[in-house]
Order: C-alpha cells, then structure tokens, then sequence
C-alpha cells in the first residue's frame, strides 16, 4: 500500500480518534511532499490504531511536544536512506514553553502578551500553569 | 542581585516564617523608625482594596519611606491599553520596592520576572494574599505563644475564602488540627482536604456552628457567607444565620480561644462580640501594619539586626 521511505519520519501508535488531531497538529494539509495517512489499521498492541508518514520532513523537539500534550506514547521513527536512524516513543518534556493555553480565564498568561509556561506531573498526568497554578488533565489540553 | 520578591510564603521554612515573626514582634515593639529613609515604595492597586493598601502605605510611612501610586485602575494607563509588564517596567525605574495587587491570577509572579525591583504580592486574584497570611500566622503567634499543635475552627465560606486556604497551608509544618464548619454549598474544596491528607494534617468538617462545637477551639476563624456566593437562594435563606457568632456562644470556650477575621465584617459577627476578650479581629488589622513593615524590609534585604542595630 505504501511505499518505502527514502527520507522522513514515521509516527506511529495514533489512537485512531486522535489521528485527525495530530494530522491538524502537523499542519500536514500545507506539506508539499508525499504524505501516507492511515487509520483503523490493524496493531497487536492496541487493536486499532493510526499512523502518519511523511517524506522528507524532520519534526523539531517542538512539534513532538505538542503531539504528545494532546496524545502521550506515540512512536517516531526518523528514516534516512531506508534506513531507521531512531526509533522512539514521543514522551512530554518536564516543562511546556509556549504551547498550552491556560484552563483559568482569570489567569494572566490570558490577558497579557506573554509566554506560557507549564510543568509536567507525569505521574498524576496533569499539567499545571507556572503561574495560577491551574491543573489540566493531560490529554484535555487546549493548545495556543 | 537576587531577587528577594514575595510572591507567595507557601513554601518558606518555617526558619523564614519564625524570622519573620520576630521581625514583626520588633516593629511592634517600635513602629515609628526611619530604616527606609531614602526608599521610595510603590503601591499599584489595578485593584481597588482600601485596607490593604493603607496598611502598606501606613508601614511604608512609618518606616521613613516615601510612597507613590495609585489605588484606582482607572486611573492607570492599563485602560489606555498598557500592558502589565510596561507598567511594571516604568515604575521599577523610580521604586526601590513595588507592592501590586491585581485581580488577575500569577501577575505578581510575572511582574517580579519582569523587573529586578521586588515585587510584594498584595493579592493576585483568588489566587495569594501572603501578607494576609503573615498577619494571620503573626496574631496566632501572639496570643498562642506559638504555632504548633494548635486546634483551628474556620467559619463560613470555606469555598471561595482565599485566607483560609493560605492559613491552611502555611500551617502545614506546625501539626494543626482543623474544624471545618460551613454550609453544604460553601465547604472547604477538595482540592485542600487532599492537601490535608497528603500532609497528614488532621480536619474535621461539621454543618453544625453551636457554643458547644467551637467549645474546643485555640483560633476561632469567622468568614463572611455572602449571598452572590449562592446558587440556590433558598438555600441561602436557610443557612444565612445559621453562621453567625453571637456573645452568648462563648460562654464554653477556652480561656485562650482568639476569634480572628479578615475584615470587613458584615453580620457574621454579632457587635456584642466586640466587648469579649475573645475578640481579636481589630488587633489582628492592626498586626497587620507590623507584618507589613517587615515583609518591606526583607525584599529591601533589610536584616532584624539591621532593624535592632538602628540609631
């Protein structure tokens, strides 16, 4: 169904309600180069899953973390002459610069030009704004 | 240079609580000095509080400083479109100490990431009040004798009351024992009772507010139940004076028992209270000029040797 990758990167491990999100995310729709989007696909691990190639496209540690605040646990695969070079999963960094909007109306990252800024709770999968200290279910996030 | 801002005292040892303490036991003692002769404190309230801001500009007075700002938003340039952080970049250029209040959440922290002037954080929002809350640990010192193993009855709005949240937390390392008494609509929010837990501080939450529920209580603290707090009206009909504390409910209380209260007062304490020598709301306003006066000085890196070293 599709072919092999020259160059690009792989994303893999896409809950399937969340592939269209994450397609948006990348702003895929704007990508010159040929894109493979598949969903419903058959995995072993989670039953249905999707996944995302895209010819010569490099994600910056910046898209990756916005993919995982909406989706943890996905897999990237970065392919360079048919050849896989990394292969890992897409895990959220400890701090969140500029990405998340903050839940709380009140707060003033919403009312003043500035930077967000979030750090992570892995454990209890939540963020929490530097400055409120507003919580918000990973997963749940609204992005800037 | 460091900067020594007080957004928040949730996370001070309680080395830095106890220092402060003594600081504001000094002041008390003389607050009339001239350690901030030469200073120039801002007082920015994009929110109007009248009492706050007096007692700042009173200890700002007291201490020899000269004192600039407003107490109006609107008369700032925030409502010609300036943003909070050129304002705060503007006054940082004539202040030594910038003490804000403002009604939005975090902008005390993002003004004192802002500027190298320490911010005092006079209240951001439902968010922090620290200097409440050093008046708050200052009155219960004073008539406690100290802060530990203390039985803390809060009174009222425990929902939406800011000062209680802060004094619960900032009572953490002192092995407290809370009462909870408020209305079903308006008790204390989850979010701190799993404080409590994860804290290991004990609490008791009861609907009941009798002579002989609060006959066990070292601090007695009375918020105000305010009907906008209420969606169902009803329900606020049913329980409006059900919080009310009048003289003739103290009859069983310990001999050492303060009642303290944030102000303002409306009718959650009956005037016949006034007279008792439970009473202490009056006194703890009045503390708070002299935890105003130290919280000042310490931004400004002003020691309590310093203080005590004085000519």
């Amino acid at each position: 169904m599709v072919a092999a990758l020259q160059n690009g990167s792989v994303i893999d491990h896409i809950p399937t309600d969340k592939l269209f999100t994450i397609v948006k995310l990348l702003e895929l729709e704007k990508c010159n180069e040929p894109v493979t989007i598949g969903n419903n696909l058959e995995s072993s691990k989670m039953g249905k899953k999707g996944l995302i190639k895209v010819s010569d496209k490099f994600f910056t540690d910046e898209d990756l973390s916005r993919l995982a605040v909406v989706c943890p646990n996905m897999r990237l695969t970065v392919i360079r002459d048919y050849e896989v070079v990394e292969k890992r999963e897409i895990v959220l960094p400890d701090t969140l610069t500029n990405l998340v909007k903050c839940a709380n109306p009140v707060c003033i990252t919403n009312n003043e030009p500035m930077k967000t800024y979030f750090e992570v709770d892995k454990l209890k999968e939540l963020v929490r704004c530097h400055y409120c200290g507003k919580t918000q279910k990973i997963g749940k996030i609204n992005l800037l | 240079m460091e900067n020594r801002s007080i957004v928040s005292i949730a996370d001070y040892s309680t080395e830095k609580i106890q220092y402060l303490l003594d600081m504001a036991a000094e002041f008390e003692r003389q607050p009339n000095r001239t350690i901030l002769q030469g200073k120039v404190v801002a007082t920015l309230f994009f929110e109007p509080s009248t009492r706050t801001r007096l007692s700042f500009e009173t200890a700002a007075n007291r201490l020899g400083a000269r004192v600039i700002g407003f107490a109006d938003p609107k008369i700032t340039s925030g409502t010609k479109g300036e943003t909070l952080k050129d304002t705060i970049k503007m006054v940082s250029n004539y202040a030594d100490v910038i003490v804000m209040r403002h009604k939005l959440e975090g902008a005390a922290l993002y003004a004192s990431e802002v500027t190298d002037v320490p911010i005092i954080n006079a209240g951001d929002g439902s968010n922090l009040h620290p200097s409440q809350t050093m008046l708050d640990l200052y009155s219960i010192y004073k008539t406690q004798g100290t802060l530990n193993n203390l039985n803390i009855y809060m009174v009222g709005d425990l929902k939406y009351g800011r000062t209680v949240h802060s004094l619960l937390m900032s009572m953490r390392p002192y092995n407290p024992t809370f009462h909870f008494i408020a209305p079903k609509e308006l008790e204390m929010p989850e979010e701190y009772k799993e404080y409590c837990k994860a804290n290991s501080i004990r609490y008791i939450e009861q609907q009941d507010f009798t002579e002989d529920t609060i006959a066990d209580a070292d601090i007695l603290y009375m918020t105000r139940v305010q009907k906008e707090r209420f969606s169902d009206l009803m329900e606020y009909e049913r329980v409006k004076d059900a919080y009310i504390l009048r003289a003739d409910m103290l009859s069983k209380c310990r001999d050492n028992m303060k009642i303290l209260h944030p102000l303002p007062r409306v009718n959650e304490i009956e005037q016949d209270v006034d007279e008792s020598k439970h009473a202490y709301y009056f006194q703890q306003a009045q503390n708070g000029l002299y935890a105003r006066e130290a919280l000042i000085c310490d931004v400004l890196g002003i020691t309590l040797d310093d203080i005590k070293n004085e000519k």
